[in-house]
């Protein structure tokens, strides 16, 4: 076992946003253990205000690249349950449909580009082209279709301008819908070969438990593999009605540590996770067959505690919403589409919005002035609710993997990191770090 | 000749427009056949401190980016400024039309005063550094992007145009936003992006920046014909246009 061993990795690579990791073993004794993140406070929510309602959506969809969908849908649910809106079937399945396809983008460039180039060794997608073209090929392809289908319902891949409170700007022809369905169909095999291939390397996800709560959406009613509507439910209070989304500043907690200058979340315990794993740990048995076959191929099962696992339960998503998108497709050729148009005033009230991004559940709160006007805004973001499971993880996985040497911890608290596929520009709350020098 | 090496910064920002250039899918393929990309923290493992072209994303907002992005400077031959918050600030320049201190209080609460809580007014990469290429948009396009690396490629002009969006507006047929009662800033914003927003029902709201010289007596015409005021009009500019220069 190496007696010494001090870790720095200042702004860790291959995630969205700028993290650290530092850790200093003396004498085989660990000094110190820390997930930090400098990222620099951007203050959305004091810059919304004075803003109106309609223009809300545009300002926090930049909040993050990456889930911009799922802002603008957070926030727009939130302004519409301030308002009283209520939005017809068809908008809220168009909705779904364009949320499930941030979902494949996201998580196929998580572990497409960011993640598997630990698995194969690599430093980056780059090389990998050279190593496996075959499966890159299949990614990027992936990648392209879940882009092409948000830019069909959403206007563009990112930061969406089809989202309106109370309806949609724009829907797509029916010809649309049913060439994305075809496409959809045809993309299955390929999304397969990548899982497989995924597979054939999966042995290098450390063997790393620790049990913790698990927070995620939960819909009843009718059951869903949800990543919209419901309310908000842990492993630790399966048994309980699901906490309204109005209610989420109860269960997020957030407080400040003289430890870590970032905002950390508690509810039952002293950290929680939240993502694909926390959704699947808490919904997996309602996943789609296909999404039931993918974590059948890689032994995922409920009540995994393996954070690394959290790109597994990805790769099953993807599966349950290419699968789940085609018959929500069915469903609304059967209906017929037509053009609707939301009627809107602006009054006075506070509303919530909460959707799960790719990376775990969302929430936004907004209070309006009777002419319609932001007076106050709440925004919490996944990854902030990560960060104290992080540092948790850290603290486990420290003493558990030094025999590893300098170069082999590293490698494993950033592949740690990863798998959380932390978001860190979405910064609402976070706060600046001093570096360790 | 050696391929021309290219590196990618970011700084306070959301990072789509890093993702529009990953989303750029199988042309990527291409476009890294023909530089040699030498840093990229989003995507890549490796870094380096030589390099050609610094590709800078996201707006500058404490002093010690400012330190980090004119070392970037001082070591490259050409700056591209990557998209709305680092050509012109993007929505991070809505901060600056509070005050600090307050914003933080708003933001953090009681711990507001924390020490290491550092912000300081908004800017553009521009403000701070000499820039050779902006690249507008929030995001940016990903084909504009691909355009101005070849061009650059071929010590050429990069094609940004410099008219605005109603110019693609009415090349795609579509119904003004103001006669659906909308405020719409495609009269003063750059084009490039084919009017993207506009042809999805979605009025411009500036993403791009204004242009060079904005027609503001044609747009303040446009507003009197709607029965809106150029106060009405200033409101919609807030999003990306806070602190640019440009009022009518």
């Amino acid at each position: 076992m190496s007696a010494n061993i001090h870790i720095h990795v200042h702004h860790i690579t291959r995630v969205e946003g700028h993290g650290n990791i530092v850790v200093n073993i003396r004498n085989g004794t660990i000094e110190q253990c820390q997930w930090q993140v400098p990222e620099a406070p951007r203050f959305f929510e004091a810059m919304v205000r004075g803003r109106r309602y309609d223009d809300i959506q545009t300002i926090v969809s930049r909040i993050c690249g990456i889930c911009s969908i799922t802002h603008s849908l957070a926030s727009t649910k939130a302004v519409e349950d301030a308002l009283g809106l209520h939005v017809s079937e068809q908008t809220d399945m168009l909705r779904i449909l364009m949320h499930y396809s941030e979902q494949m983008q996201s998580h196929t460039l998580h572990v497409g580009y960011l993640v598997a180039p630990d698995l194969f060794g690599e430093k980056s997608v780059i090389p990998l082209v050279a190593k496996a073209p075959d499966i890159v090929k299949k990614i990027i392809k992936a990648h392209r279709i879940a882009n092409q289908w948000s830019d069909l319902l959403a206007g563009r891949t990112t930061h969406p301008v089809t989202l309106t409170p109370g309806g949609m700007t724009k829907i797509p022809t029916e010809k649309e819908l049913k060439d994305l369905q075809k496409t959809l169909k045809e993309a299955i095999p390929d999304l397969l070969a990548v899982c497989e291939a995924v597979l054939s390397v999966a042995d290098r996800l450390p063997s790393f438990e620790r049990p913790t709560e698990y927070i995620s959406l939960r819909q009843d009613n009718p059951p869903t593999y949800t990543f919209y509507h419901g309310g908000i439910t842990s492993n630790d209070c399966i048994d309980q009605p699901p906490v309204p989304v109005q209610q989420w500043e109860s269960v997020a907690n957030e407080y400040v540590t003289p430890q870590s200058t970032a905002k950390w979340c508690r509810w039952h315990r002293d950290s929680y996770a939240v993502g694909a794993l926390a959704r699947f740990n808490n919904n997996g048995h309602l996943l789609s067959p296909l999404g039931q076959k993918v974590t059948q191929m890689f032994g995922l099962k409920k009540g995994c505690c393996n954070p690394f696992m959290n790109s597994i339960a990805q790769l099953a998503e993807v599966a349950h919403v290419v699968e789940t998108a085609i018959e929500l497709i069915d469903k609304l050729l059967t209906k017929g589409l037509r053009e609707e148009k939301g009627k809107v005033s602006p009054k006075a009230g506070r509303g919530s919005g909460c959707v799960e991004a790719p990376r775990g559940i969302l929430f936004h709160t907004y209070e309006f002035n009777k002419k319609g006007e932001c007076i106050a805004a709440n925004i919490c973001i996944p990854t902030n609710q990560n960060h104290a499971n992080i540092q948790k993880d850290f603290e486990k996985f420290v003493p558990e993997f030094m025999h590893l040497g300098e170069e082999g911890l590293r490698q494993g608290l950033e592949m740690l990191v990863r798998s959380y596929d932390p978001c860190i520009s979405c910064s609402t709350h976070m706060l600046n770090v001093q570096f360790v020098k | 000749m050696s391929k021309p090496r290219v590196a990618i910064f970011d700084f306070a920002c959301c990072e789509g427009c890093q993702l529009q250039i990953v989303n750029l899918e199988e042309e990527i393929l291409d476009l890294i056949n023909l530089v040699d990309v030498v840093e990229w923290r989003e995507a890549m493992s490796e870094q380096s401190s030589e390099y050609d072209i610094a590709v800078i994303e996201g707006s500058i907002t404490r002093p010690e980016d400012e330190t980090r992005l004119k070392t970037i400077r001082s070591r490259a031959k050409v700056v591209i400024a990557l998209g709305a918050c680092a050509a012109i600030g993007g929505v991070n320049k809505m901060k600056n039309n509070f005050d600090l201190e307050e914003v933080k209080q708003c933001v953090y609460g009681k711990d507001a005063t924390m020490p290491h809580l550092n912000t300081a007014m908004t800017k553009a990469v521009g403000e701070v550094v000499p820039v050779d290429v902006c690249i507008p948009g929030c995001p940016i396009d990903r084909k504009e992007f691909g355009a101005v690396i070849r061009a650059l490629l071929l010590d050429k002009k990069p094609p940004i145009p410099d008219y605005p969006v109603c110019v693609e507006c009415k090349a795609n047929e579509n119904i003004c936003r103001y006669e659906y009662n909308e405020i719409c800033l495609g009269p003063i914003i750059r084009a490039g992006c084919g009017a993207r927003c506009p042809t999805n029902k979605f009025r411009c709201f500036g993403c791009r920046g204004y242009v060079d010289n904005p027609n503001v007596q044609a747009a303040a015409e446009v507003m009197e014909k709607y029965g809106l005021t150029v106060e009405d009009l200033k409101q919609k500019m807030i999003l990306f246009g806070s602190k640019q220069g440009y009022t009518l």
